[in-house]
């Protein structure tokens, strides 16, 4: 596993597609957060991040989909899925070795925002008046919402073997969980149904982990939401034996 | 015994790709697979090599059943699929040493130099496997499937598409193999089999139609193998 992950690593250095990602998220989150008219943080006159953890769900929807997009469908392309599941190793562990490599790259990604924190806390006043644990919390989630992203485009890469189609599907699937409904939750005719539809939602758990407040129950979820679609990929991966 | 498959059978819905077959192949032999295409070469050899499982019957690699054990066959065996699948943008070394990362093999660096050696791909080691040409991809292929040093080879159209010149390099390759390993290869190319097989197994439509060595299937036929061939695969055609 450990081998095929280091691949992975490499073979994203090698391509654009890791620095393009990496670049458009930090310049995305960074004109968010310091200028766009009207929502920056001059304009808010707060000091936290919230701006940049309201929209990095929605930029990440789309760059995760852009990291996985690739990983199985271009084997499928290839026919190189055939020599990696020909070699003493499982199924599972191909698929966890794609998935901790993507997970890593978008992790690295997370962690230069951390420049902005450093900024802010040097803006707050008194310096240091920043609200570590909504911020903690936020980075949390928005690492397990990349893990439930990643687990989906995983997904969405191993039904095709056309990135353009695991691309656009892997885009559609996470922004439904992510967007689609916890829209339900505000339809007025719904109601409960509504409601409880959004909780199924990843809105919902990443707003309550964002405030700083990790409830194990929101883990578990983002745990097993992750770990659910993993197990589909397998499925898929699976079914050519069927 | 190194290759043993009893009463195996694949079928795709309603389609019987191979149907119930049986066949020993021996310690140490080069043993020719043949048949016309879509017959259930490739389907075969993907079921000894743990791709696909079969929908019915089995076998042993080496005593270790490929259905059951599926990962510990995969360390015995080097396999060649069809097409030779590739990643166009790595290296040479870098592609063989991942694949002898996933194959397991213990030093992987003397791995690499020695497969490097045995496919005589010194000369262009520090490609990239997209420039290469037809023929030196194919010795990668070949290569990544050496790595481990398997007892047995299963090499599918290992020299499809190459010109007659790396047609007879690849034979003289697998040649040499052949003395230390038991090599399994499919074609349907008969001087290719007539240069390397001691043994000949015949497949059509899924079923075996002939088992034999080279030279007294040739003796028994009175014809040459190119014919025996048309006469066990195309009679089932007729009207």
């Amino acid at each position: 596993m450990w081998t095929l992950y280091k691949k992975e690593i490499r073979s994203f250095l090698g391509s654009l597609i890791a620095y393009i990602v990496i670049g458009v998220y930090l310049v995305l989150t960074g004109l968010f957060l310091w200028f766009v008219d009207g929502n920056n943080v001059f304009d808010l006159g707060i000091a936290s991040l919230q701006v940049m953890f309201d929209i990095a769900p929605y930029i990440l929807i789309f760059l995760v989909s852009a990291i996985t997009m690739k990983s199985i469908a271009d084997e499928k392309r290839l026919g190189t899925l055939e020599i990696l599941t020909t070699k003493p190793i499982s199924d599972i562990s191909i698929i966890l070795a794609k998935f901790t490599a993507s997970i890593t790259l978008i992790a690295f990604a997370l962690l230069l925002t951390t420049v902005y924190a450093y900024t802010i806390q040097n803006l707050s006043n008194p310096i240091g008046n920043v609200d570590w644990g909504a911020m903690l919390g936020s980075y949390l989630g928005l690492l397990l919402l990349s893990a439930c992203y990643t687990s989906i485009g995983l997904f969405s890469s191993s039904i095709t073997d056309n990135q353009i189609v695991a691309l656009l599907s892997s885009m559609v699937i996470s922004f439904f969980f992510y967007s689609v409904l916890s829209m339900l939750g505000d339809v007025s005719w719904l109601d409960s149904i509504g409601r409880s539809l959004s909780w199924f939602g990843l809105e919902f758990h990443y707003n309550s982990i964002s405030r700083g407040v990790v409830d194990t129950r929101d883990v578990i979820y983002f745990g097993g939401f992750t770990a659910v679609f993993l197990g589909f990929t397998q499925l898929v991966f699976e079914s050519r034996k069927w | 015994m190194s290759i043993e498959v009893n009463t195996l059978s694949k079928i795709y819905g309603k389609q019987v790709a191979v149907n119930n077959i049986n066949f020993q192949i021996k310690t140490g032999e080069i043993v020719g697979f043949l048949g016309p295409n879509g017959a259930g070469k490739s389907t075969t050899m993907k079921m000894i090599t743990g791709f696909i499982p079969p929908s019915s019957g089995g076998g042993t690699v080496c005593g270790l059943d490929f259905v059951e054990q599926s990962i510990e066959v995969r360390k015995i065996v080097g396999y060649l699929p069809e097409n030779n699948p590739l990643y166009p943008e790595m290296y040479i070394k870098e592609y063989l040493q991942f694949m002898a990362g996933l194959s397991q093999t213990n030093d992987s660096k003397v791995a690499v130099k020695n497969a490097i050696e045995i496919t005589r791909l010194g000369p262009e080691q520090h490609k990239k496997i997209g420039q290469l040409s037809k023929g030196y991809r194919q010795r990668v292929g070949l290569a990544q499937a050496l790595l481990h040093n398997p007892k047995v080879l299963i090499l599918d159209e290992p020299t499809s598409g190459l010109d007659p010149i790396q047609v007879a390099e690849m034979r003289n390759v697998i040649t040499d193999l052949g003395k230390e390993k038991t090599v399994m290869l499919s074609t349907h190319i008969m001087q290719e089999v007539e240069a390397m097989c001691e043994r000949v197994i015949m497949i059509n439509k899924g079923n075996i139609v002939a088992d034999d060595n080279l030279k007294e299937l040739i003796s028994k036929h009175q014809t040459s193998l190119e014919e025996i061939f048309k006469q066990l695969t195309q009679n089932v055609d007729t009207i």
